[in-house]
């Protein structure tokens, strides 16, 4: 090849990218054993650490609350003071580190003792590389780890970009997440409009916040926004989409925001594949559904991630061991390292396909945006988007039980060999129940240590500034030097700000309208069980524990309606007693109860123990992310019938609990 | 096998709470054998057996949806509990028209705390019934205020269901959002019943719940309604005006002629029975809707309603 032409060469890179930042989302148990997975996890080449919290912490409990029984150490690390910190980050080099919390309604708490242990250890704050995930707006709508009502959570993520912008400024305060949001069933216009909107409500509230100290300002706290995004299997309309979101933000900062520099006006995101289309059945197909998934996020260098974390192909089965993590970094360093996808400039500038996919996502997510700004803008509209996420779940769900959606080993291509990567164990980790007891020890004696003087004076402090309009980070940094804990610090604020149920969504969702024919039947059996009992059968759908995740409860409820039950769903976040209590005084019929945090073990005990305690009767079945080994205990703890993500046909899952209201009391099987 | 309607009876005359889920369970049944107990229970806490009308204030809660009924409900329950007064909350939801089915989701809204026995929350639908009472509410609501301080009906709309939650209540409380411009014309066309308490919610909005206000007012005045009190509440911290509302809905109660509305309550629960029994044909076989009214009042004011559905049936 002659000189001339290497130089003019536009379909080579000069130089070959860097690699995007590689974390995998990990915690359990104890900020020990968790600090000693990420010191594994950084020494197999994952270049930044991404920490699950356990549910307590995200909701804002310490370990001793009774919301918190069955949660501890489940679904990531507990974190209940700068002690456990201290130890969760243990021989990290915090001004090195970029670490990335998937935290929300506490991220203000968490930010504070991540900056507490820096100092304490020497690194000034404005060393600190990161992201607090910090979108609330998403936990109303999808994930349920909500503390706070609204307009006070509103008011915590504008203190805290307020507050990085000066004083932690490598920090990016907020990921807007679109992620959650395909993950409850958005299509990808959804995903966009619903995220932009949810964007612009936070820009909005952090305009008022530092409005006063110039517009070169919102230029920075622009540059500082990034995002958090899905990718499903349909990869090629997947990477559309994020490049129809770079168009969309850019247009935003400068349309709106008047945001000048091209630096600032960059749409950056960083990654977690989808979960929502991974199997139990099968578990295996996951991962190349995982790599397919993370082909979205990186084939075009125009809208490539910059950072990214990979499910791990047994999540559908439970907890993820580090051999199971350890699988997908090595998707993607097989990807970065091995493959040439870092030596070309954008592959798909001047492409038809993805112009044409572009401009199709661009029209549908503006239209769905407009929308949203009628209900006056993503606050407001939170009803309005928590209804048509449940409709859109609900038709992903109709095709793949009508097959229209093909899922491989799922509902095509079922027969299968046995698995020889499932363990005696069941191929997934479980937690050590003494964690949650040592744990609520661990927190009894931090407190009997501590100048209790200064965290009463910490915690008055905080409530003043709570009810005043100052910004709460400086109070809250000094409780977590204090010696606060999670659970004190969010109800001191809970005092102020008072307690929130987000909607549920399923009231307003669309009755079943498609499918008719195959509704009517059960319907008329429904009819006729009614009948015989006198009164129209009566369904409790609950929650107990702290997991958000309320897709499959959600479906079950409006499945159950359009059959015609009467569908008692009061979402999520209960207590046994809460759902014992109702179950009591609404004389239902039966009770379904769903959970995918891992703490069935411990809840549905607990729950059908505050049943009995009440002479409730009727029959309780559990849906969720059970173990295989998990199912035959909860059926001797008297448990009806338990489902799993492989049973994906809601029909006979109804069919079953009709027959089951039928038998239990005693009406005659149909002629 | 569940209790019987007259031991269910004499646990509500004993004040016994917790009969509370098997008086709902009873009288929403239609088995004949049922519907038999039922009327046996509601013999068992009339006038007669209790020595007067039911002690308790039957409140209707009732307005058009996204109202803010449901936040509204929460707050002034945790006002009366906070007064020691026990609370039974009857939350009646449309049923779909498609699947008869339906999603009772108001239970949700209202905080609770469930090792709390003098608060009982039952979430009903409507069934056939369009926009009205759930079958079985008036029988529950005449039961249940033998027993609890307070007994709620929570319906949603306004016009036919805020005229049936009139006939069962003592004390009925429309509720709007600031800018419900069809609630004004309603009531000064005639098509809604002047409520006993209108409540504007909403009222951090400030200066729209101030002019909503004034203009219910207003409309009140020009439909001669001039002592209805207009009381505005706000839900969301901070909350306000839920005691002024506790006040205002005592006091009407304070002022009512109980045993007549308990009485005419009585009255329409029967006529309502009798036309879900036998339909137009038999109002016609008693000599018309106005025939079978003046039946009723013919009895004696402190009978209970099986025994006024039993004098109409011997019309027949």
């Amino acid at each position: 090849m002659p000189a001339s032409t290497m130089q003019t060469m536009e379909h080579r890179l000069p130089d070959r990218d860097r690699p995007w930042m590689m974390r995998t989302y990990a915690g359990h148990s104890t900020a020990k054993k968790s600090n000693e997975l990420y010191r594994a996890n950084l020494a197999k080449g994952q270049t930044g650490l991404s920490i699950a919290f356990d549910l307590p912490t995200q909701t804002g409990y310490d370990a001793d609350h009774e919301l918190a029984h069955g949660e501890v150490g489940k679904v990531g690390v507990p974190v209940a003071h700068k002690g456990d910190m201290h130890q969760l980050l243990d021989g990290i080099p915090l001004d090195e580190m970029n670490t990335s919390m998937t935290i929300n309604a506490t991220a203000a708490w968490l930010l504070a003792l991540y900056i507490t242990v820096a100092e304490e250890n020497g690194v000034s704050a404005v060393a600190l590389q990161g992201t607090t995930q910090n979108d609330i707006i998403k936990e109303f709508l999808a994930r349920g780890t909500y503390a706070f009502p609204p307009g006070p959570s509103m008011r915590l993520i504008a203190d805290m970009v307020a507050y990085t912008i000066t004083e932690v400024p490598m920090w990016n305060p907020i990921n807007i997440c679109s992620y959650h949001l395909q993950e409850a069933g958005a299509t990808p216009v959804q995903e966009i409009a619903y995220s932009m909107a949810n964007a612009i409500a936070v820009l909005d509230a952090v305009r008022e916040r530092v409005g006063e100290r110039g517009s070169d300002l919102m230029g920075t706290v622009f540059g500082r926004i990034s995002f958090f995004v899905n990718a499903g299997v349909r990869f090629i309309e997947e990477h559309a989409k994020l490049r129809a979101m770079g168009v969309l933000w850019e247009e935003l900062g400068r349309g709106r925001y008047g945001v000048r520099d091209p630096k600032h006006l960059r749409f950056r995101y960083g990654v977690q594949v989808n979960s929502l289309g991974l199997t139990e059945s099968q578990p295996e197909n996951n991962v190349q559904r995982i790599a397919l998934e993370a082909l979205a996020v990186t084939l075009g260098r125009d809208a490539r991630a910059r950072a990214i974390q990979l499910p791990a192909w047994n999540e559908a089965l439970g907890l993820p061991r580090p051999w199971d993590q350890q699988w997908s970094l090595r998707i993607q360093q097989v990807l970065a390292y091995e493959t040439d996808l870092l030596e070309y400039p954008d592959i798909f500038e001047g492409s038809k396909v993805m112009d044409g996919l572009v401009a199709e996502l661009l029209e549908g997510a503006r239209a769905e945006m407009a929308v949203v700004a009628e209900h006056g803008g993503a606050v407001k509209a939170v009803d309005y988007m928590k209804a048509s996420l449940v409709d859109s779940h609900r038709e992903r769900i109709r095709r793949i039980e009508h097959g229209e959606q093909i899922v491989v080993g799922l509902n095509r291509f079922t027969e299968s060999s046995a698995s020889p990567l499932i363990d005696d164990e069941g191929g997934i980790m479980t937690v050590d129940p003494e964690v949650e007891i040592q744990q609520r020890e661990a927190i009894a004696a931090w407190r009997a240590q501590r100048d209790q003087a200064a965290v009463d004076a910490a915690l008055a402090e905080l409530g003043r500034v709570a009810a005043s309009d100052e910004n709460i980070m400086p109070a809250t940094i000094a409780a977590a030097k204090a010696g606060v804990t999670t659970g004190e610090w969010t109800a001191a604020l809970r005092e102020t700000f008072g307690e929130f149920r987000a909607p549920t969504g399923v009231g307003e969702a669309a009755a079943g309208d498609r499918d008719e024919a195959d509704l009517a039947e059960l319907r008329a059996e429904v009819e006729r069980i009614g009948d015989a009992l006198g009164r129209r059968p009566k369904i409790l759908v609950g929650k107990p524990g702290l997991d958000g995740h309320s897709n499959g409860a959600e479906q079950i409820a409006v499945r159950a309606r359009d059959i015609g039950f009467d569908v008692v769903y009061e979402g999520i976040r209960l207590t046994p007693s809460q759902i014992a209590a109702s179950a009591e005084q609404e004389g239902v019929h039966v009770i379904g109860l769903s959970i995918l945090s891992g703490s069935h073990r411990e809840l549905i005990p607990s729950v059908i123990a505050a049943l009995q305690e009440r002479g409730v009767q009727a029959p309780v079945v559990v849906g969720g992310i059970i173990p295989a080994a998990d199912v035959a205990p909860l059926q001797e703890a008297g448990v009806a019938k338990v489902y799993t993500p492989k049973d994906f046909d809601l029909g006979a899952i109804m069919r079953d609990i009709v027959e089951l209201v039928a038998t239990r009391n005693g009406v005659a099987a149909q002629a | 096998m569940s209790p019987g309607g007259e031991e269910l009876g004499a646990r509500l005359r004993d004040g016994d709470l917790a009969a509370a889920p098997s008086v709902l369970n009873l009288v929403e049944s239609r088995t004949a054998a049922d519907r038999e107990q039922a009327a046996a229970l509601l013999r068992a806490v009339s006038p007669a057996r209790l020595g007067g009308e039911a002690p308790g204030h039957v409140v209707g809660v009732t307005g058009p949806p996204g109202a803010g009924k449901s936040s509204l409900l929460s707050e002034l329950t945790r006002a009366w509990r906070a007064r020691g007064r026990s609370v039974a909350v009857l939350a009646v939801d449309p049923s779909s028209r498609r699947s008869g089915g339906s999603l009772l989701g108001d239970r949700a809204r209202i905080v609770a705390d469930p090792d709390d026995r003098a608060l009982f929350i039952r979430s009903t639908a409507a069934g056939d019934r369009l926009g009205g009472l759930a079958p079985a509410t008036r029988a529950a609501a005449q039961a249940l205020a033998a027993a609890f301080d307070i007994v709620v009906i929570e319906t949603v709309g306004v016009g036919q269901s805020e005229t049936e939650v009139g006939e069962v209540a003592d004390t009925v409380a429309v509720i709007v959002q600031p800018g419900s411009g069809d609630v004004l014309q309603f009531l000064k066309s005639g098509i809604m019943e002047i409520p006993d308490v209108l409540v504007v919610t909403k009222a951090d909005l400030g200066d729209l719940a101030l002019r909503a206000r004034r203009d219910l007012s207003a409309a009140l005045r020009s439909a001669g309604a001039r002592n209805t009190p207009v009381v505005a509440v706000s839900s969301v911290s901070p909350v306000q005006g839920i005691d002024t509302l506790v006040e205002a809905l005592d006091a009407h109660r304070a002022a009512l002629d109980v045993p007549a509305r308990r009485a005419a309550a009585r009255r329409a629960g029967a006529l309502a029975d009798f036309v879900v029994e036998h339909g137009e044909r038999g109002l016609r076989a008693l000599g018309g809707r106005r025939e079978a009214v003046r039946l009723l009042e013919a009895q004696d004011t402190g009978s209970d309603a099986p025994t006024l559905l039993a004098a109409l049936e011997a019309r027949l």
